[in-house]
């Protein structure tokens, strides 16, 4: 066990743990932040998204040792009253049905959004193909980030 | 005028206005989720009070209204539709509704189960018998006090008004009188072409909670003193457990206990959805999710083979005894077996005319044979759940479909009354069939019984991948005979699977039974030890596909355009049906196969776009897409689906047309690469490297659907729209490379047929 210095969503947060815990165990077990979801646990599906200094990255093969204090952000400090531009096409869209990817697919949407304010249909799916949607919610998704790129 | 009697739901609405006397007071803040703005301005004020007219709704003092969605929701948005449909009897405005998840309760509710695409449509009139039942209680509470007769008063957006005398209220001002009165013996219902809400899409209640990483999950549970427990299961079927060695782990960081426990008592009468994959699993307990993933890693435990065993299926009361042979099994060794099988004679399960004969003298015979491997769900959130269980009582909370057909192995294992049993039901992270079988909430029980402590159950992706319960591997031989003029005289299928055949249930009186005069269907079936479960229309999602591709192949013989070979099919069946029990409204199948043709231009294809179409009937809808594919880099794409359905009345018509958007990409992405295959028992795939899921890029870049306007109580979703895009993707597979594709997944390398 090892105590890690973590800044979280702005803000400073500690925790004693096994130095190889992935990230995604960090923020669901210790920290209570359970926006961030478990889906393959080797980066396959995307569930598991944060931002690393506002780089869409997996949580889920992200040592908590290798973190440092560089910024993580989750789906909860996204913004702060869930009115992301990204948040609020997802909505206008009404884009989830069981809405368990949903939290990833933002965050990905997000990092994309904020290297490539206009991405081209081709971009948004290399870009979002990270994330499985087992519903099939897709189109919806990638009408939502194009909305988004407006604002 | 449609009247109707209040009979059904008596027993719950007697017993919770009675309960809800005195007014019900609950104190908790809670957003208004009905409207999904962000602005916190529209966040309702919460009412001093509640007052319960029935079990589906109560009203505060401010008129706020909470109605509750019966039902387990995993996606198909009955959180929202169901509450609109209590709303619109009730005359509600929306804007004042919030919803909340009712509790399982099978004297307050009827069906809580989710699964059939049968949600609204049997909960359609006792929803809005609770709401209709509620407005006509208010009418007396105001009648009664204003002194006039009930049926002066009439309702409009969550008001009482009385035309004659000029007085009008709030619903919240009268909730508490309506809440003493007696439910009425029979009410009115709303005239469909009436309807303010339904009909008129509404945005998905939880979608703010969801866009912001609310807990709202099961595996997003924290209680005081919870542990995190893993299970440790076979790695292959026809494996049981011998020995474990539990000091292998014991000493590991936060490792707190270690055993092995068998998920059901040895005597009890499993129900259908009892599936026991592996009656005997090591559980390991631990502090934290990471500490006992890497303990399971770490754990010494040694497997044997099971041999060939018996047990007893207490289906509804009805015993039989099961056996399970022994053996670990290949998917080179299921293809050979189903071979051999579908040579063999077959169990006929309808016959019109006298096939054989006309098959013998026809003047062109076509027939190919299909097939498609077992496939896993694979739903985001991996099966989990959360147990509390005391002395006295276990509270249950899971992602479950089915929990009325669990509760009762619960209180087994557990050794208590099935009252003394509580679940909640959380919101699912999806679940396709999977989740009606909730073997997984008895182990988290046992386990937390052990250890006197709330626990929560984590499955890892790769157990809930290897677990078993999928859906079966299926092959299909079809023949039909043309005569000289290329009608269609004869038709055979013969279709089984491992273990189960895809025809059961009477789906050998679908079309084109009923359209045909000589006409044979058989069944067969080879045993396995790998369990199978319900997956997104269960059978159909076989039948469909391969039906629908085989009768485009027979237009093409018999040179006539595949949508109008299938009018004319369904014409001939209504004018001049063939036998009896034919299971379809020709009208409505011609309807959707009509309006699909018209939506998609289907006589105008652009050039470079290949299009293949397929329609189907299951689940009381029907459904019918076209698949527009362009071949990029010699790698099909799909461009477009045009979809047509008719399920009746669409109460939440977005968030349906959301729903078969989702069956379409589905559909496409198991068509395409679904599959789940085994070697020495042990399945193949274990994580989404190895089993590969439709993404982004593979979707179609557009979906149009339709809907059939009608006034037909509703029927059904979430399934209809998924089994035909599996034709349709054949179909225009075929068209973009010129050859006809037969066994599933189309894109994916597989023990093929040779």
């Amino acid at each position: 066990m090892a105590k890690f210095n973590l800044n979280i969503n702005g803000k400073g947060m500690e925790v004693d743990v096994d130095p190889q815990t992935p990230m995604l165990w960090v923020l669901r077990d210790h920290l209570n932040l359970t926006g961030t979801k478990y889906g393959c646990g080797i980066a396959q599906c995307g569930a598991c998204t944060v931002h690393l200094n506002g780089t869409a990255t997996r949580s889920c093969m992200l040592p908590v040792s290798t973190v440092g204090n560089n910024e993580i952000t989750t789906i909860e400090g996204l913004s702060e009253n869930g009115d992301h531009p990204v948040q609020q096409a997802w909505l206008e869209h009404d884009v989830p049905q069981c809405g368990y990817c949903q939290a990833g697919q933002i965050m990905s949407a997000t990092s994309l959004l904020k290297s490539n304010p206009s991405p081209s249909d081709e971009q948004i799916e290399a870009s979002m193909s990270g994330n499985i949607c087992r519903c099939g919610t897709y189109v919806r998704i990638k009408a939502a980030v194009k909305t988004a790129s407006k604002r | 005028m449609t009247l109707l009697k209040t009979k059904v739901g008596r027993r719950s609405f007697l017993k919770t206005s009675a309960a809800a006397g005195g007014g019900l007071m609950i104190s908790f803040s809670w957003l208004a989720s009905c409207t999904s703005s962000t602005s916190k301005a529209e966040v309702l004020a919460m009412p001093e009070e509640w007052f319960e007219l029935n079990a589906y709704l109560k009203i505060g003092e401010n008129g706020v209204t909470t109605i509750f969605c019966p039902n387990p929701e995993f996606g198909q948005n009955v959180m929202t539709s169901m509450p609109m449909i209590v709303a619109e009897e009730l005359d509600m405005d929306w804007k004042n509704v919030v919803v909340e998840m009712a509790e399982f309760n099978a004297t307050l509710y009827d069906r809580q189960f989710t699964g059939g695409s049968q949600g609204i449509r049997r909960a359609w009139n006792p929803l809005r018998m609770a709401g209709a039942t509620a407005r006509h209680m208010l009418k007396e509470a105001a009648a009664a006090e204003w002194k006039v007769p009930v049926s002066e008063i009439t309702t409009q957006s969550a008001r009482l008004i009385h035309k004659p005398s000029g007085q009008e209220a709030g619903y919240g001002e009268f909730a508490m009188a309506a809440a003493q009165l007696t439910p009425p013996e029979e009410v009115e219902l709303k005239e469909v072409k009436n309807f303010q809400i339904i009909g008129n899409s509404k945005k998905n209640v939880d979608g703010k909670k969801i866009v912001t990483g609310a807990k709202m999950y099961s595996l997003d549970i924290k209680q005081e003193g919870m542990l995190t427990a893993m299970i440790v299961h076979p790695p292959g079927f026809g494996l049981k457990l011998k020995d474990f060695n539990p000091e292998s782990i014991k000493s590991m960081p936060g490792i707190v206990d270690v055993f092995s426990f068998k998920t059901y008592n040895d005597d009890f009468g499993r129900n259908f959805f009892d599936t026991n994959t592996f009656p005997e699993l090591v559980a390991i307990v631990g502090n934290s999710t990471w500490e006992v993933m890497n303990a399971k890693k770490a754990l010494e435990v040694q497997w044997e083979k099971f041999t060939e065993h018996t047990f007893t299926l207490d289906a509804f009361g009805q015993k039989t005894e099961v056996s399970l042979p022994a053996g670990l099994e290949s998917s080179q060794g299921h293809v050979s077996a189903m071979r051999k099988e579908a040579a063999k004679p077959a169990t006929e399960l309808r016959k019109d005319g006298d096939p054989e004969k006309v098959f013998k003298e026809a003047a062109k015979v076509i027939e190919k044979t299909y097939s498609a491997p077992f496939l896993a769900h694979n739903m985001m959130e991996p099966i989990n759940c959360v147990a509390d269980v005391t002395a006295n009582k276990a509270v249950i909370s899971a992602p479950t479909q089915a929990p009325g057909f669990i509760e009762g192995a619960i209180a087994n294992r557990l050794g208590m009354s099935p009252d003394q049993v509580e679940i909640v039901m959380t919101r699912m992270g999806g679940g396709f069939g999977r989740r009606a079988y909730c073997h997984y909430m008895v182990e988290a029980a046992v386990i937390s019984q052990k250890m006197n402590k709330p626990v929560k159950l984590v499955y890892t992706r790769e157990d809930d991948m290897t677990f078993g319960i999928y859906r079966p591997a299926y092959m299909a031989t079809y023949r039909a005979a043309l005569d000289e003029d290329n009608n269609l005289i004869a038709y055979h299928v013969k279709a089984g699977g491992i273990p189960e055949s895809p025809l059961g249930r009477g789906a050998a009186n679908r079309f084109p039974a009923g359209a045909v005069d000589n006409y044979l269907a058989e069944e067969w079936s080879v045993t396995s030890n790998i369990t199978i479960g319900a997956f997104r229309a269960p059978r159909s999602n076989f039948l469909g596909g391969v039906e629908q591709s085989f009768l485009d192949e027979v237009a093409e013989a018999a040179g006539k355009d595949p949508i109008q070979f299938r009018l004319d099919l369904l014409e001939r069946s209504k004018t001049n049906p063939v036998g009896e029990n034919n299971d379809y409204d020709a009208d409505r199948y011609a309807g959707v196969l009509e309006l699909v043709r018209d939506k998609s231009n289907w006589d105008q294809t652009e050039s470079g776009t290949h299009r293949g179409v397929a329609a189907y009937f299951c689940h009381n809808s029907y459904a019918a897409h076209v698949v527009d594919i362009k071949m990029v880099s010699g790698t099909p794409k799909v461009e477009k689906v045009t979809c047509a359905m008719d399920c009746g009345v669409v109460v939440n018509p977005d968030a349906a047309a959301n729903m078969a958007e989702g069956a379409i990409v589905d559909g496409i992405g198991n068509a395409f690469f679904g599959e789940m295959t085994f070697n020495n028992g042990v399945p193949d795939k274990t994580n989404f490297d190895r089993y590969r899921m439709i993404r982004m890029n593979e979707a179609p870049k557009a979906i149009d659907v339709h809907f059939v306007q009608n006034e037909i109580d509703p029927t059904g979703l979430g399934e209809p729209p998924f089994p035909p895009i599996f034709g349709a993707v054949a179909n225009a597979l075929y068209k973009a490379t010129d050859k006809r594709h037969y066994d599933q997944p189309f894109l994916h390398n597989r023990v093929r047929l040779g």
